[in-house]
């Protein structure tokens, strides 16, 4: 069991930070202006498809909103 | 004025957009065209597959900076974290701290927001901290090696204005950073008394995003930020409490009876 933004998420051993994305159902194809952290680390975009999210991890998936 | 350079890059646009407010992208490129702005900020917030449209679409297609910023953070461990995440999402070592003390008057929490200032300037970052209109709150954060300072006017989305002109004043006078009002504007004129004050920029949303015609008050708040630029320039008069005649008393014509 993982967390993504908050919500629990069945896991597979060896799903990584890419597989996490590609389960999201992203406005942008071409995922631009996304950030990720993993257990309040961030994780670099070329990273993504290396990084395994371990049981219990806590994945925030962020992106640019209007504000400020 | 020279040109307005923050990090070592240089700016013709005074006036920094936030994009907090439109209800309608459409409306923010509009904005954002009509402002004339080089560089726009944005927040960073989880991803909803319900939302629609492209910000960043929008932005590219305007060619603006993105100056992420770390809005609804308040402490300063929220705010390291939200600004590297967003160094991540759009490339860039610019951030606006805001780490925030109260939710009814989002005033800055100053202890925080210097701790995050620090850490994140050691951490390779280009701060733009919105701050106080303390002045020795500014000089702190420019001691930390904060790239400018961004003292409020009054609280964000109030329109009060420029509540404490003095402070801001004094901010100007002692600062080796750009200074850019940051929060409280409501009209133009207000983006025109803050370059008259001396400051460098205006960093401008809801005054423009909630206006009744936001693009209209995009087009205004140019404007008054140009007025205020050439009016400094220009060497006002001072304040006095007497009145100083415009017309000389000589040569008045004399009426009988």
């Amino acid at each position: 069991m993982i967390y993504v933004n908050g919500e629990p998420r069945e896991a597979s051993s060896g799903l990584t930070v890419a597989d996490v994305l590609a389960q999201m159902d992203l406005p942008d194809p071409q995922q631009r202006g996304i950030a990720v952290a993993l257990d309040d680390e961030v994780v670099p975009r070329g990273e993504w498809a290396s990084t395994t999210v371990p049981d219990e991890a806590r994945v925030e998936v962020v992106h640019a909103v209007q504000g400020g | 004025m020279s040109a307005l350079v923050i990090a070592g890059r240089e700016f013709r646009s005074r006036l920094l957009l936030g994009t907090g407010g439109f209800t309608r992208l459409e409306t923010l490129g509009e904005a954002i065209a009509a402002s004339e702005t080089e560089m726009v900020t944005v927040a960073l917030r989880r991803i909803d597959p319900a939302m629609q449209g492209s910000l960043v679409s929008v932005l590219e297609e305007h060619r603006v900076d993105v100056l992420p910023n770390t809005a609804g953070c308040f402490t300063a461990r929220d705010a390291v974290r939200t600004a590297k995440l967003a160094r991540e999402a759009f490339e860039t070592d610019w951030v606006k701290l805001e780490v925030i003390g109260d939710e009814r008057t989002l005033l800055p929490d100053s202890v925080e927001l210097l701790v995050a200032a620090e850490e994140l300037v050691d951490a390779g970052f280009h701060v733009l901290p919105y701050t106080t209109d303390d002045p020795i709150l500014a000089r702190r954060l420019e001691d930390v090696g904060c790239a400018a300072v961004m003292p409020l006017g009054s609280p964000i989305g109030s329109g009060q204005g420029i509540a404490n002109p003095a402070n801001i004043t004094l901010i100007v006078e002692q600062a080796g950073v750009p200074v850019i009002l940051d929060a409280g504007v409501g009209t133009a004129s207000d983006a025109t008394i803050a370059m008259e004050l001396g400051c460098d920029a205006v960093l401008c949303a809801t005054a423009i995003s909630r206006a009744a015609d936001p693009v209209a008050m995009a087009h205004a708040v140019r404007h008054a930020i140009s007025a205020g630029v050439l009016a400094r320039g220009a060497g006002r008069i001072p304040r006095r409490t007497y009145a100083q005649a415009s017309t000389p008393l000589e040569g008045m014509a004399e009426f009988s009876g």
